[in-house]
């Protein structure tokens, strides 16, 4: 161990960069400062008409400035503009960045707007069959490239000027810390001295929307949006669906320090554990959970006292939040009741693919302000889960490592220890 | 700081084509040279190289085939040769710590409900409270899951019990090439003993067919050998494809005494706009980072498409005029995300058997010495390049 390896004798991880656009708005600024003072970003979507739909909130993003709106053009803009603020922040070259890109993004699908319009430009034909004849006449350049999954790294790589062939990664809801995880990886093995790690959502549409109900993933709680989202409460009864981008420029040590970077927090382990119970559900034991959890911890040298905050997972899922209590308490025993943890999605919803990398964001925050962001509308605690989930009012606390969690369907499992460079 | 090296073996091989399943199978195609099973109707007019008969129940349980598509099924089945053929399958700490990267597009939609609602929308009045009904009532809960992503990784997780690490990359061949260059590089500096890797991909699609013909990629109505397409044939032909290999250190193979196909030497990825070429110029870049480039034969990606069918073909000719050259999605198709994982795969077969398979078509030069190593491309064919190298054992006694 030197001043530049941590305790395994791998290159330790800065973070120079930090960028985010959610519901609650654009950059670090507005949104922390919303966050910390229990705003909720949730809405009425009045993008699209949710006429007979059994959810009509969301955390959409809509004031992204769009020539055509599309799921991929929206996860783009978004992207576009929390990578921007993280390489300036760090001072990074902005148009030849020295290092790859890790990109989690949204699975991109053609839209129905997409199909009605090829469908109405061919004359022959039904269905897909109508769809290829229209393909085969026209130009269609500009939507052909927009749907390749590769479309918005791509973008991103040209503009950044990042290194080598960019990663699109989905690790469903666990993308976002997947690709700070790759981040770190790459840096740890030497492959890179820095990388901009990324993670967007804006794929609220009519279909997305829908599939999620189907599921029964959603609240139907659609009185009132600011309250629909209610992690660790008694009567959660889904999450609510976001948007946004989180983007972190990660630094080896070395490097940030011999150019004399603002280290503003140290990504000190990362840990995964893939489940094989069921695609959607966790195994009951929450024995993947657990491993993730411990695994991190273990990457990180950090003992369970030394965590002093959780960003958790916390959808407002009845089964994922009994979950990640259960498993919380199988690692921190009885420590987990003076842990404070929170959920950011009480307050920007469930940012998908963003969330492991929005909450990154948030946790370095926390790390930097010593202070912790609250859970809101936590008005009906449930007696299952005693936790101290920070409610309503954002509280000041020393924060050395924070413990930030992200779980995804398919069985992902993946936790992040963010610390204090000082600390 | 610089990381020990560990060399990176080939320990296991899981092939799914148009060519049946296993090692053999998939030798015996390229001796062969043609491709097979090719469907020229049913798609009309682009021909597809189609699954034959597979008895998934080799494999995945029929409660397990009930929530899948065929590309998480092609995942899944390949998958579990591969961990079969390395000695794996079964061994739940084994599975339990190995590490899993999935090369994947997105899944199949619903042919059916998609065409009846474009039709009722022909003549609808309001077409948002038309997708609102039929959406909530037509979509089926479950092809959500067929259609995320990640759910071929978790499939895997599921059926054979993968769980170490499960990740996910996206992005049309690129993503093969990241895949097999991450885990390759993970295996490489120690941070994985022992990785399942590769990629799936369902050629018998239309709504695939559509993605890729907006941007007139597509070969259509005649199919001839990759080189030999041009104008109205230029093109790709969508293969059924699932190419999942495990890479292994050759310590932890060793340890539990694991032979190996080959050693993956080399995995270089590069991307970038293709504009007055900077294709051809990034497989240069590629080229020359590579410590060691003397080859006894290339195995190509190369897609048909144009123009990086014919970029790669004259980089090849200037660069490595001598070489035998097979482009194997001539006999396979092309698979997109599971077209570099088929590639490494069919190289490992090739220096293993120790030679290069005949040409596949009257472009490509008969081979003239064993192969021992032999360079692997995967030109996308839009976007991304990748340089593999697979080579022969050292040590022979880890040989199979």
């Amino acid at each position: 161990m030197s001043d530049y390896t941590d305790h395994l004798g791998r290159p330790i991880i800065a973070v120079t960069g930090l960028g985010v656009v959610s519901s609650l708005g654009k950059g670090k600024d507005e949104n922390w400062e919303k966050l910390t003072a229990g705003t909720s970003g949730i809405h009425r979507i009045d993008r699209f008409s949710t006429d007979g739909l059994r959810t009509s909130v969301a955390g959409t993003v809509d004031f992204m400035e769009l020539e055509n709106h599309s799921a991929p053009a929206l996860s783009l803009a978004l992207a576009r503009s929390a990578a921007r603020e993280a390489v300036d922040q760090a001072a990074m070259d902005g148009e030849t960045f020295p290092g790859p890109l890790f990109l989690a993004a949204p699975p991109v699908e053609m839209e129905w707007q997409h199909r009605f319009a090829l469908d109405a430009e061919a004359d022959e034909g039904e269905g897909y069959g109508r769809l290829l004849a229209a393909a085969r006449k026209g130009d269609h350049t500009d939507l052909y490239e927009m749907l390749q999954f590769n479309w918005i790294a791509d973008t991103l790589e040209e503009e950044f000027g990042t290194s080598g062939l960019p990663v699109s990664l989905s690790t469903a809801c666990a993308s976002g810390t997947t690709a700070v995880q790759m981040g770190v990886e790459a840096i740890r093995r030497g492959d890179a001295t820095s990388a901009l790690c990324v993670g967007t959502d804006g794929s609220v549409t009519t279909e997305s929307l829908i599939r999620f109900s189907l599921l029964s993933a959603l609240t139907t709680q659609n009185e009132d949006p600011t309250k629909a989202a209610k992690p660790f409460s008694k009567d959660r009864d889904g999450f609510v669906m976001a948007e946004g981008a989180g983007a972190l420029v990660l630094e080896s040590l070395e490097s940030a320090t011999a150019r004399g970077a603002n280290v503003l927090a140290i990504v000190r382990g990362c840990g995964e554990k893939a489940d094989y119970f069921h695609r959607t559900r966790s195994s009951p034991d929450g024995s993947p959970v657990i491993a993730a959890v411990n695994r991190a911890l273990e990457d990180a040298g950090v003992a369970v006292d030394e965590i002093d905050y959780i960003n958790a997972h916390g959808t407002s899922t009845p089964e994922n939040d009994r979950m990640e209590y259960n498993s919380l308490k199988a690692v921190f025993g009885d420590a987990i009741h003076s842990t404070p943890i929170s959920s950011n999605k009480s307050m920007i919803g469930h940012t998908l693919t963003a969330a492991g990398a929005i909450e990154a964001v948030f946790s370095v925050l926390t790390l930097q302000n010593d202070l912790l962001p609250p859970t809101i509308n936590y008005n009906n605690p449930d007696p299952d889960i005693p936790l101290d989930v920070v409610p309503e009012k954002a509280r000041e606390a020393k924060v050395r490592n924070v413990l930030s969690n992200s779980f995804g369907f398919g069985g992902q499992n993946a936790c992040l220890v963010l610390s204090d460079p000082n600390g | 700081m610089a990381t020990e090296n560990h060399p990176v073996l080939i320990t296991g091989i899981g092939l799914l084509s148009s060519h049946g399943e296993g090692p053999q199978a998939h030798l015996d195609a390229m001796a062969g040279g043609k491709p097979v099973n090719v469907d020229t109707e049913r798609f009309a007019p682009y021909p597809v190289h189609a699954l034959g008969e597979v008895d998934w129940s080799q494999q995945i349980s029929r409660r397990d085939m009930r929530q899948m598509e065929p590309w998480q099924r092609i995942g899944t089945y390949a998958a579990g040769l591969a961990l079969d053929d390395a000695g794996a399958k079964g061994d739940e700490d084994l599975c339990g710590r190995m590490d899993m990267i999935v090369a994947a597009g997105g899944g199949e939609r619903d042919v059916e409900v998609d065409s009846s609602v474009m039709a009722d929308a022909r003549t609808a009045n309001d077409r948002e409270a038309l997708l609102n009904e039929r959406l909530s009532n037509d979509l089926r809960p479950t092809l959500f899951l067929a259609q995320l992503s990640n759910l071929l990784a978790g499939n895997i997780s599921i059926v054979h019990k993968v769980t170490g690490s499960s990740r996910t990359f996206m992005g049309e061949e690129g993503a093969g090439i990241s895949s097999i260059r991450t885990a390759f590089a993970r295996v490489q500096s120690g941070q994985s003993d022992i990785v399942l890797v590769g990629g799936a991909f369902n050629g018998e699609r239309e709504d695939m067919l559509l993605l890729f013909e907006l941007g007139h990629y597509l070969t259509k109505d005649e199919l001839l050998p990759v080189w030999s397409r041009e104008g109205h044939t230029s093109g790709f032909a969508q293969g059924s494809i699932g190419a999942f290999v495990v890479l292994e250190s050759a310590e932890h193979a060793n340890k539990r005494g694991a032979k190996a196909y080959a050693q993956l030497d080399q995995v270089i990825g590069e991307h970038g706009r293709r504009k007055a070429g900077a294709g051809r110029a990034r497989l240069n870049d590629a080229w020359n980072r590579m410590p060691n480039k003397d080859f006894d034969g290339v195995m190509s990606g190369a897609t048909g498409a144009s123009p990086c069918t014919a970029t790669e073909a004259s980089w090849l000719h200037d660069g490595l005029p001598d070489l035998p050259v097979r482009a194997f999605g001539s006999v396979f198709g092309h698979g997109v995300e599971a077209q570099f994982p088929l590639g490494i795969a069919l190289a490992a077969l090739s220096v293993h058997k120790g030679e290069m398979p005949p040409p596949f078509e009257a472009a490509e030069r008969s081979a003239a010495k064993p192969a021992t190593a032999i360079l692997v491309t995967g030109m996308g064919h839009h976007r991304s390049e990748g340089l593999g190298v697979v080579t022969k054992l050292d040590d022979q006694g880890a040989s199979r």
